[in-house]
């Protein structure tokens, strides 16, 4: 953000990144080698809400899309739109736990949708699920402002693994931009989709 | 390409622009005037000048140094962990993340009324406080509540503690010359102008005159600056949460409280005021239905009036939900 912007008052809303999402499939491939970690097959994209009829004309266009080849081979399940506590909309897409390119391309077709129309700034986060053979829940979320993933491993309650996320983030560390700036790991709580 | 809905609003960022030139000029002007009188005659109130100059510029960067420090411990806030406030910090938590910036520490204040403010002299060091009126006690939804925290973060993403704290410099460093020439005058300053003084006004006189109206006229200008970077707080608020008429509401209902709430707080409260959400002093009337005449207790107030502010959301609110095939907005009308 340039100091005209800043001294003038007029901060513009932050662009999201796209690209990085992509090496998620090969990412994944390295996380099953180094910890036994694999793609549940379901992710979620989660984005503001933005008021009036526009949005969420986007928003229904952006979930027939997604639900024209539900129920083909690699088409996934049906999505589902749910709307968080704090007032976010989760889209998530359901594959088989093999197809996680296919998930990414649904993943990115919510985001192209939102920017083409203008709204790529709402994009909040992205979020891909992973369970070990002991059914410990990881998530891999990536900031759309940063361009970067973080791990988030949540436990019973409120807590989080943090020995295992920090072993996670070092595991992908040569595959993903991890975010170095630990104090925006932020938690998501019972976030659709994990 | 990626299309923005988001236009700027050229019309607010002339206007401040155009503030803020007019403060800088008068700092010149000032400057000048006082080098003017100074060379003009025997360089006898050159120590009033540096000391007010040291005093003022001190208190300045000191006030802004410690301004987290100070705004804390003026609203008895106490900084509030993620396990003690989860709710509050998961809000602010996306808020940054949608904004891409630091997140600043989050404080709660024991103040029954509903308010918020945020304070500190860099993003690392910026604190958001709320007070315990707005998280529990008031009706505000959840959305309302976000809106209020977006407006926040936007103050300290423009940074308008430290331009603010620039800004007053001057009417800070005025007013002491206008004390200090005062008190010198009083206290045997007599002999030393009566040396000096040409057509029978002394040095000090001439000085305190300028400041009085520099101060004067910088006094107003910093208000006006104030409105501005308001309204400016209020714009970036509503645009990155995407819903204006939950920040409108939100004010709506902090202004209506604030009626209602006993003195004590006020008065506690009033330092604290230009960061503060809404003004916790009530210096407009709010009356007027919109019509021309600004009366002037609006040209004095650090918040522009309640009318002003839902009018400007609710043309973000137009802006936001134009149809994609419109592309940009065709611009602000006046």
């Amino acid at each position: 953000m340039g100091f005209l912007d800043t001294l003038l008052g007029r901060t513009k809303p932050v662009q999201p990144k796209l690209d990085d999402l992509f090496a998620l499939p090969s990412a994944a491939i390295t996380l099953q080698a180094s910890s036994g970690f694999t793609p549940t097959g379901s992710g979620s994209v989660c984005f503001r809400s933005v008021e009036g009829k526009t949005f969420s004309d986007v928003e229904s266009d952006v979930r027939d899309l997604l639900n024209m080849d539900a129920g083909k081979p690699g088409g996934g399940l049906p999505v589902e739109v749910t709307r968080d506590s704090y007032g976010y909309t989760w889209l998530v897409s359901s594959h088989l736990s093999d197809e996680l390119d296919a998930l990414v391309t649904d993943l990115h077709a919510v985001n192209s949708a939102l920017v083409d129309n203008g709204f790529g700034p709402q994009l909040l986060c992205t979020l891909v699920a992973f369970r070990d053979e002991r059914e410990r829940r990881l998530a891999l979320v990536y900031l759309y402002k940063r361009g970067t993933f973080y791990p988030f491993a949540p436990l019973s309650g409120q807590e989080r693994d943090n020995a295992l996320e920090i072993q996670i983030k070092n595991a992908l560390a040569d595959d993903l931009k991890i975010e170095q700036d630990l104090t925006r790991w932020f938690p998501v709580w019972g976030a659709p989709g994990m | 390409m990626a299309r923005t809905r988001y236009a700027p609003d050229r019309g607010l960022t002339v206007r401040m622009t155009v503030t803020m030139f007019l403060l800088g000029l008068v700092f010149v002007a000032f400057v000048a005037a006082i080098i003017g009188i100074l060379t003009a005659v025997h360089a006898s109130g050159a120590a009033i000048v540096l000391v007010a100059l040291i005093f003022g510029g001190g208190s300045a960067i000191a006030s802004l140094f410690y301004s987290d420090k100070i705004a804390l411990s003026a609203a008895g806030a106490r900084v509030v962990t993620p396990q003690e406030a989860p709710e509050l910090h998961a809000v602010v938590d996306r808020l940054c993340a949608l904004a891409d910036m630091d997140k600043p520490r989050v404080a709660i204040a024991p103040t029954r009324m509903p308010n918020a403010f945020a304070t500190g002299r860099n993003s690392k060091n910026s604190v958001l406080c709320v007070t315990e009126g707005l998280m529990y006690h008031s009706n505000l939804t959840p959305e309302e509540k976000e809106g209020v925290l977006a407006h926040e973060l936007s103050h300290v993403a423009h940074k308008d503690v430290q331009v603010m704290t620039v800004a007053s410099l001057l009417a800070i460093v005025a007013g002491l010359l206008v004390r200090f020439a005062f008190y010198s005058e009083l206290f045997g300053g007599g002999r030393r102008s009566s040396n000096n003084n040409q057509g029978g006004i002394p040095v000090v006189l001439i000085i305190m005159a300028v400041s009085v109206v520099v101060y004067a006229v910088s006094f107003l200008l910093i208000r006006v600056l104030s409105r501005y970077r308001e309204l400016a707080a209020d714009r970036s608020g509503a645009l990155l949460t995407g819903q204006p008429s939950a920040l409108a509401s939100a004010l709506t209902k902090v202004s209506q409280g604030m009626s209602r709430i006993p003195n004590e707080d006020l008065r506690a409260a009033e330092p604290l005021n230009a960061f503060y959400f809404a003004p916790a002093m009530k210096l407009t009337r709010g009356g007027g239905g919109g019509g021309g005449g600004k009366s002037l207790s609006q040209l004095f107030s650090t918040h522009p009036s309640l009318e002003k502010r839902l009018e400007q959301l609710a043309k973000i609110q137009r802006e936001l939900g134009q149809p994609t095939a419109g592309g940009l907005s065709a611009g602000p009308g006046d």
